[in-house]
Order: C-alpha cells, then sequence, then structure tokens
C-alpha cells in the first residue's frame, strides 16, 4: 500500500465547486499552506474550484493561506469559532460586504463536532452555550440537573491538514501545538489530505508514537521546510504573489 | 472616589488563590498576566485550548517557534513536563471538570453568575473561541475585570445586558476595588479596599452586596 501523492498539484486535484472542506491548523501553527495554495493554483488556472465551504478554527491572517483562499472568492461560506485575529481583513471586508456566510461555532463544541463526525455519532449534548444566543433554535436536555444542548456532527469531502512525519501508509505524527484540530479532520472527512514535511517509508514511524492511523488518511504529499503563516504575514507575503 | 487597583494589581491578587499544582486556563488578554504573580513555591501547570499544558513564558524576540503558541496566538516555551494532545482532548479538560480554574476578563457579571464577555452587540464580526466552553467546567470560573465600565458604569449587575457566555457560571470576580464571591445568586463581598466606604462600593456596584461580618482589607504590592 502506497497512499503517496507525486504532487501539490494532484493531491488537490479532487475538490470540487460546492464541497465542504476542513482545513487544519490554529492561527498559522498546522496551517497546511502548501495544499491551500495549490489549491489556489488550480483555481487560477481554471476557475475552480469555488462556492467551498470552509471548515477552520479562524478566518486567516494576512493575504496568504486561508486568507487568500478567502480572498479569491473561492469560499462561499466558513464554519469557525474566531473569525478575529491580527489582519483578518481580507474575511472581515468580505463578511461585512456580505460575500461570505458565517457560521460561529464555540471552539470546544466545533471540535467536538468534527470528533463526532468522524465517529459515527450524528448529535450529542454540551454545556457549552446554553442560555447564549448561539444555542437559539437548538434542543435543550437536561440531565442530572443540568441543562445541555444538541449539537449536530460536522463531516467534509475533503480535509487538508499538515502533519510532521508521515509514512507511506498514512500514519501520521505532528509537531507541537501545530496538531490542533489535525486528527479530528482526519477522521471526519471522506478524502484526507496530508503535507508531510517528512515522509518515510512503512515502518519509519514508531507504532507507539504514531497520532493518526493511516486508516483516516487518504493521500501524503511530501513539503519539506513548509511555510509559516506567521513567518509570511510579517514578510507581508501576498498569495499569489503581485507581479 | 477612592483609588483603585492596577490591571497588574488585580492579577497579582487572582494569582494569590490558585494552588500549588492546580490546572489552570488564563483567557487571552488581560488574564494571561495572571501567570507572572505565582506565589514563590506555588506551581501551577497551565492550559490552552490549542492543546498545550505546562507551556511556559513567552520566549526571547527572534526565538519564536511558531508551532508552539497560546490561545491568543503568542509565542510561548516549553517546560520540563509540557504535554502536547489535540482540540478534542483539549475541550474534555475544559468541559469534563479536570481543570481547577478558569480565570476570565468581563463586560459584565449579574448577581446570578451569569457573564457577558464575547460580544458588545450586533455590530461588526462575532467571534466566541473558546469563551463558551470555559465558563463551564472547571471547578472555579474567577473574573478580573475594572469594578465599572470606562464611563463609571457598573459592570457587576443585576442582570447582564450584553450577549451571554454563559449561565450562572462565575463564582468569584476580582476587581478594581473588591473581591466578591457570587453564592446563591447574590454578590457575597470578601475583600475592599481598605480605604472605600462600604456606601461607595456599594454605588459603584450594579446589585445589592451581601456584607458578611468579616470583610478582609484587599492589600497588594505597589505594582503598575
Amino acid at each position: 500500500m502506497d497512499k503517496t501523492i507525486p504532487d501539490l498539484a494532484t493531491a488537490v486535484s479532487g475538490i470540487e465547486d460546492g464541497m465542504t472542506v476542513m482545513i487544519g491548523g490554529f492561527g498559522g501553527s498546522g496551517a497546511p499552506i502548501e495544499l491551500i495554495h495549490a489549491l489556489i493554483d488550480r483555481h487560477v488556472r481554471t476557475g475552480h474550484p469555488t462556492g467551498l465551504t470552509v471548515v477552520n478554527n479562524n478566518a486567516g491572517n494576512g493575504h496568504v493561506g486561508l486568507a487568500a483562499l478567502i480572498e479569491q472568492g473561492m469560499v462561499g461560506k466558513l464554519i469557525c469559532s474566531f473569525p478575529r485575529s491580527a489582519d483578518p481583513k481580507v474575511f472581515t471586508d468580505l463578511y461585512l460586504a456580505g460575500g461570505i456566510e458565517l457560521e460561529l461555532v464555540p471552539q470546544g463544541t466545533l471540535a467536538e463536532r468534527i470528533r463526532a463526525g468522524g465517529a459515527g455519532i450524528p448529535a450529542f449534548y454540551t454545556p457549552t452555550s446554553f442560555g447564549t444566543d448561539l444555542a437559539k433554535g437548538k434542543p435543550v436536555e437536561e440531565f442530572e440537573g443540568r441543562s445541555y444542548v444538541q449539537e449536530r456532527w460536522l463531516k467534509a469531502d475533503y480535509a487538508l491538514i499538515k502533519a510532521d512525519t508521515g509514512d507511506t501508509m498514512g500514519n501520521l505524527t505532528f509537531r507541537m501545538a501545530a496538531r490542533n484540530f489535525a486528527p479530528l479532520m482526519a477522521t471526519a472527512a471522506a478524502h484526507t489530505i496530508v503535507q508531510v514535511t517528512r515522509l518515510v517509508e512503512a515502518g519509519g514511524i514508531d507504532p507507539e508514537v504514531v497520532v493518526t492511523p493511516g486508516i483516516f488518511v487518504q493521500g501524503v504529499v511530501e513539503v519539506p521546510d513548509p511555510a509559516q503563516e506567521e513567518v509570511l504575514n510579517r514578510a507581508d507575503a501576498h498569495y499569489p504573489e503581485v507581479a | 472616589m477612592a483609588t483603585k487597583l492596577t490591571p497588574t494589581q488585580i492579577a497579582w491578587r487572582a494569582a494569590q488563590d490558585i494552588e500549588d499544582g492546580a490546572y489552570v486556563n488564563l483567557g487571552i488578554g488581560f488574564p494571561e498576566m495572571v501567570a507572572r504573580f505565582q506565589p514563590p513555591g506555588r506551581e501551577a501547570i497551565f492550559h490552552t485550548e490549542n492543546g498545550i499544558l505546562g507551556f511556559g513564558e513567552a520566549p526571547a524576540p527572534g526565538e519564536e517557534d511558531w508551532d508552539l503558541i497560546n490561545a491568543g496566538k503568542k509565542a510561548v516555551t516549553l517546560k520540563p513536563g509540557t504535554a502536547f494532545f489535540h482540540h478534542a482532548d483539549s475541550f474534555a479538560m475544559v468541559r469534563g471538570g479536570h481543570l481547577d480554574v478558569a480565570i476570565l476578563g468581563a463586560y459584565e457579571v449579574a448577581e446570578n453568575g451569569d457573564l457577558a464577555n464575547w460580544s458588545t452587540g450586533p455590530k461588526g464580526v462575532p467571534a466566541v473561541g473558546g469563551a463558551m466552553d470555559l465558563v463551564h467546567g472547571a471547578k472555579r470560573v474567577a473574573v478580573i475585570t475594572d469594578h465599572v465600565t470606562r464611563d463609571n458604569r457598573p459592570k457587576l449587575v443585576k442582570t447582564c445586558s450584553l450577549p451571554l457566555t454563559g449561565v450562572g457560571c462565575v463564582t468569584r470576580v476580582y476587581s478594581s476595588l473588591a473581591v466578591i464571591d457570587i453564592e446563591n445568586g447574590r454578590f457575597v463581598l470578601r475583600e475592599k479596599l481598605p480605604a472605600l466606604s462600604l456606601d461607595e462600593l456599594q454605588s459603584l456596584t450594579g446589585a445589592d452586596l451581601v456584607i458578611p461580618d468579616a470583610v478582609a482589607d484587599l492589600v497588594t504590592p505597589e505594582l503598575t
């Protein structure tokens, strides 16, 4: 079995208009910048994909990665917990102009909805958001004297994530807090595509330290020395590069 | 009106109640300051939503590793005993009752423990982050805040007027004037600035204070 994909363009070639795409990362940590940029390249070349629903904790920063994807007009709806950051101008302007839909989800609920999607659990109850505006219209149930809000699973057509080491079978390890949503998203998407900083043969990762087992991964593409969103933004980078 | 504590002094006071070995989440912004004032001999273990337990302080400029950040997206450092985990485990720690203390900022706190700290209304881009999760599950949910708003209106109120973060969740408020517990739907005064009269404090508070027999002086070091 070999899940290796030869290049980034091939890795993102199956994403079609209107699909739901989960994108790993919390701010810049764990953001699969090269996969996102490959998707933008395809859009520049072909005009597709568009009308994507993107699931991420944030709404991007500056003019690279997720922010650039939004800036290209490829995202119709964002499902996220915190669309504010140091420089979320791209999303903010588009949102205030009515050009993008936002589904705001508390961060822990977002994580659990994705986990549930990957685990085959259609709904669950959480204390989070009970009695607040974000619980409006959702079923409420009492358990052991406390009130809980029903939330639904979240699934995706594709997940684009970044891992540290991956083997040819799709087993993954992550680097520090870049792990964040990635292991959950890998379980909740029909196709999980991973950019790994280091690709090794099967057997190259100690089974005791595998974080995401290969069953949750459909494709692995090696991107040595991946870009960091924070570093790109400090250099005021734009993607695609302005000529 | 009597002088009031600086934000640094409020953070210092909140830090004095954190036990050795406590698992603590500090909200982004002002609450992060609490970590600077751990009493000698005590070491809390700090949790951040994006998947780190037991991180250390900020690195020197130029030494940042952007895979090692806190929920405020600021660079932090490793310490002996640091652990990484994914977001579902992180919020299992939060909602599952495993954290000892969460310390948050506030726009308003109501006498029944309702907290409003995520939205000032329908204008602009709404953002909630982990605030609505953090108010559930920690054994103590404390708020650090100025006692009044910039235009001198009470932030401790009968009923919150801003969108709620959580219902009946706050257990203690460290303000610029007092330390107040929330018990049985009432504000119970524990400490106040010595120069401040009870009447003055009540006039700056939007709901009735319960005054027990013993109210301690709120005294902090000189910190700016």
